[in-house]
């Protein structure tokens, strides 16, 4: 292969439990060029770089990196070997200094004391922010820097491996433009000194300014790749979201009746603001918008999990104060969360405990609970949903993923609230489960539940909702009626 | 010859699943059934080494002298089913101890009130802690730290520092006491196990406990109550501790404000050798109590066998570290 090229990823391919990731994927970075990795949330990106800097061994593939081939063990490795990457999620060490975090596992120090040579360490990392102009005291502690600083240190951190390749997660996404411009600059004396860059965005703005070539990928697929000042905003929505709906959606549209949930102007410092929206029953309301757009932060408001600062919630007419996810159960509200490990699941109790936690309630009989009825609807709901478990008993974190987020919507299903809100039901799920849910929520609708549907996948919204909210940095920025909404269309809204 | 091949494979496949099926079948058998193995082990090899080990009084004896702990280790398994901690147990016993033994007089009117008020005190301590932890939002380990070294405190202030002596005849039966030949601190320490068991396994407060430590923010989301069922949790501990207090004045016939040193870390072992895990979710009465035996057991043969008390507890060391060792290890495989 030429020697044209820093890095050359071949026919990569990783599997996870009922997931296929990446699917013969492959990438190419010029020497000393900027690349753009594009592509909508769980397109792959994330996983083909985590493959790159060694969190992940490829199932198939090959890793050339400058001109020999690359089996990576770990990110240390990676590192050695010339590869460093700014993390989209920020890890700093709090209360240690700018210059500790910088050299974290690689202070100077005497060598069989392992005394660090404080002064040395400073002088470094003076030297280091002084060549990236970054004006932050070396002995500032962490925890008293902005996020913006935070930023620019994890920029100089990775900087000073003196990596030939430097992987940029969404650099910009806590920075201000003055701080956006600071980094532009340091990307092109970067650029002069021979590093490259992969730069991951989601702002088609910046792509022009600071990018040479674009790869995007799609569905964990290889889409294509182009020159920068080659093609259009409007090309690479296109290659971003261009498929036919791969789930077949039977959608049944449910007699739509009176408002069930009105949200009005409500707001959250730092979060989103001057939110309104409604929901009818029988309707399926959509939600779309982008990783930090505040779609997922608006419905745990609504729900009272971090109450808002100002707006109103009005439940079939009626004005609530919603300050606790207790009330909101109370106002006949339910919530799927996103993350199922870390808000949804019991994980060591069994899946019949799982279910019932909700609707604990209805099942009292004078101090004990009705073991016999709840064994027995909790088998219904099982049967229902398909939830493929050897028994009641089981402990829920043996389920596959698609049953756990089954067992989820049996809590919700055995509580029957009238309104619903389903924040990535299908997340890391398979296809089969996918289209099951899919048809639950179908059901739902139809029997009269309002619902809400926050996916980061839109052949999935355009899919299942009679009306599409899309927000973009915290604000709602359109609202699209199901026959009038596009994949493109949303996407133009959702990039602001 | 295709087809025989893939043939082959099959079986081969069947036969590794299957091998793998039993052995996860044997490990969860281990899992559940682990300590209750080694219990019986630990008694057959103690009635071998020790020919008055296996006789009734001395298996009285054994199960009498650890009711205290026992009842301690039943709350605090509660507790750290909820990912919480409880260090201020051993001080609520002398608390309680030092209460109880002023109104329990050879000459005061009312053996049930000092008990009931002596229950008061436990509870309460109970309630303070669960209080702060729960509205204060404040690591279980550092309040009821606090609540240690407030209760010692408070007991020694009571007391004026000595112990309190001349207990009533009828207040002495609690821990002195038989009934049908069974000593009463083991009729009491059944009946807080068996209440415990159909509190943690049969109502929706047991359901709650094991929700808020399998996953306290999905139990917030899922509408618990959590601050509520934390304070009732920490206060049922407390409740607990101060029957064991009463039990052990009793037994000992006077008030003592040093009483109960490092029984909370007892029974906090008991806990964790009964399978407890510290991570929380996980955890039965059941475990406990035979967490208790198998301390108890120990402590008890190994005095028959005149191995110096030093080494006694460098051994109790070593099988609450194996014991959550064995615990981390089934965890990790799964």
């Amino acid at each position: 292969m030429s020697g044209d090229y820093i890095l050359e990823m071949e026919n990569i391919t990783k599997e996870f439990p009922g997931v296929k990731a990446l699917d013969n994927v492959q990438f190419r970075v010029k020497r000393g060029t900027v690349h753009a990795l594009m592509g909508e949330n769980g397109a792959g990106k994330s996983t083909l770089m985590k493959i790159l800097i060694g969190i992940y061994s490829p199932d198939r593939g090959v890793i050339r990196f400058d001109g020999e081939v690359l089996k990576l063990s770990n990110v240390k490795h990676a590192l050695n070997k010339g590869i460093s990457m700014i993390h989209q999620e920020l890890s700093p060490v709090p209360y240690m200094t700018v210059a500790e975090n910088i050299f974290l596992g690689r202070e100077p120090s005497y060598r069989f004391t392992g005394w660090v040579k404080a002064r040395e360490l400073e002088e470094k990392t003076r030297k280091l922010l002084e060549r990236l102009e970054i004006d932050i005291d070396p002995n500032t502690k962490m925890a008293d820097l902005s996020i913006a600083n935070t930023q620019m240190v994890e920029i100089a951190k990775a900087i000073s491996y003196d990596s030939k390749l430097i992987i940029m997660d969404e650099p910009t996404s806590a920075i201000t433009e003055r701080e956006v411009n600071h980094l532009f600059k340091i990307i092109r004396s970067l650029k002069k000194e021979g590093v490259s860059i992969i730069y991951i965005t989601h702002k088609m703005d910046e792509l022009s300014q600071i990018t040479d070539e674009i790869t995007v990928l799609r569905d964990g697929k290889y889409v294509g790749t182009k020159p920068s000042d080659h093609v259009t905003k409007e090309q690479l929505i296109e290659m971003m979201v261009g498929r036919e709906l791969n789930q077949v959606f039977h959608k049944i549209t449910a007699e739509i009746n009176d408002v069930a949930l009105s949200v009005k102007n409500v707001s959250k410092k730092g979060k989103f603001e001057n939110v309104s929206f409604e929901v009818r029953f029988g309707e399926i309301v959509g939600v779309a918008g982008l990783m930090g757009s505040g779609r997922t932060e608006v419905m745990e408001s609504v729900f009272g999990i971090t109450p808002p600062d100002s707006g109103e919630i009005f439940i079939k007419g009626e004005k609530k104060i919603i300050r606790s996810p207790r009330d909101a159960i109370a106002c006949g509200m339910g919530l799927l969360t996103e993350d199922r490990k870390l808000t949804g699941l019991f994980l060591p109790l069994s899946v019949q405990d799982n279910m019932i936690t909700v609707s604990i309630d209805d099942y009292r009989k004078g101090g004990f609970l009705d073991h016999r009825r709840i064994k027995s609807d909790c088998q219904k709901l099982t049967e229902h949903l398909s939830i493929k478990t050897p028994g009641l008993n089981q402990t829920i974190k043996y389920l596959s993923g698609g049953n756990q987020q089954k067992t989820l919507i049996a809590r919700w299903l055995l509580h029957n609230p009238e309104i619903l809100i389903l924040d990535e039901p299908t997340r890391g799920i398979d296809v089969g489960a996918k289209s099951e849910i899919y048809h639950l929520i179908f059901e739902m609708a139809k029997k009269g539940k309002a619902i809400v549907v926050i996916s980061s996948e839109l052949p999935e919204i355009l899919g299942l909702s009679d009306r599409i909210i899309v927000m973009h940095e915290g604000r709602k920025t359109g609202e699209l009626k199901r026959g009038e909404a596009t994949q493109e269309k949303i996407m133009e809204l959702a990039t602001g | 010859m295709r087809s025989e091949v893939t043939i082959a494979n099959k079986n081969e496949q069947t036969e590794t699943s299957e091998k793998s099926e039993r052995r996860v079948k044997v490990s969860h058998f281990l899992g559940r059934y682990g300590m209750l193995l080694i219990l019986i082990a630990l008694i057959v090899l103690m009635s071998i080494l020790s020919p008055t080990f296996f006789t009734t009084g001395n298996l009285l004896n054994i199960v009498r002298q650890m009711s205290v702990i026992g009842i301690v280790a039943i709350g605090v398994t509660m507790i750290i089913i909820t990912t919480g901690i409880d260090l201020s147990s051993g001080s609520v016993i002398a608390l309680v101890s030092v209460v109880v033994a002023s109104l329990a007089q050879v000459d005061s009117y009312s053996v049930v009130l000092a008990i009931a008020v002596g229950l008061a005190v436990g509870l309460l301590t109970g309630v303070i802690n669960g209080t702060i932890i729960a509205k204060g939002k404040i690591a279980p380990f550092v309040v009821t730290l606090g609540m240690m070294t407030a209760a010692r405190g408070a007991a020694l202030l009571y007391s004026g520092g000595r112990p309190i002596g001349n207990l009533s005849e009828s207040f002495k039966f609690i821990g002195q006491g038989s009934l049908l030949g069974i000593p009463v601190p083991i009729i009491i320490f059944a009946l807080v196990g068996f209440v415990s068991y159909i509190l943690l396994n049969k109502t929706k407060f047991g359901k709650y406990v094991y929700a808020i430590g399998g996953n306290e923010q999905a139990a917030i989301i899922a509408g618990v109550n959590v601050e509520k069922y934390k304070i009732l949790i920490y206060g049922y501990a407390g409740l607990l501790s101060s029957i064991a207090g009463i039990i052990l004045t009793s037994r000992i016939a006077s008030g003592q404000p040093t009483a109960g040193v490092m029984y909370e870390l007892d029974a906090i072992a008991a806990a964790v050798i009964g399978g407890t895990s510290l991570t929380g979710g996980i955890g039965t009465v059941g475990g406990t109590i035979i967490g208790a035996l198998i301390i108890g057991v120990m402590n008890n043969g190994l005095d028959l066998l005149n191995v110096s008390s030093y080494w006694q507890q460098i051994l109790k060391g070593a099988i609450i570290v194996t014991a959550v060792l064995i615990d981390a290890r089934k965890n990790r495989k799964t």
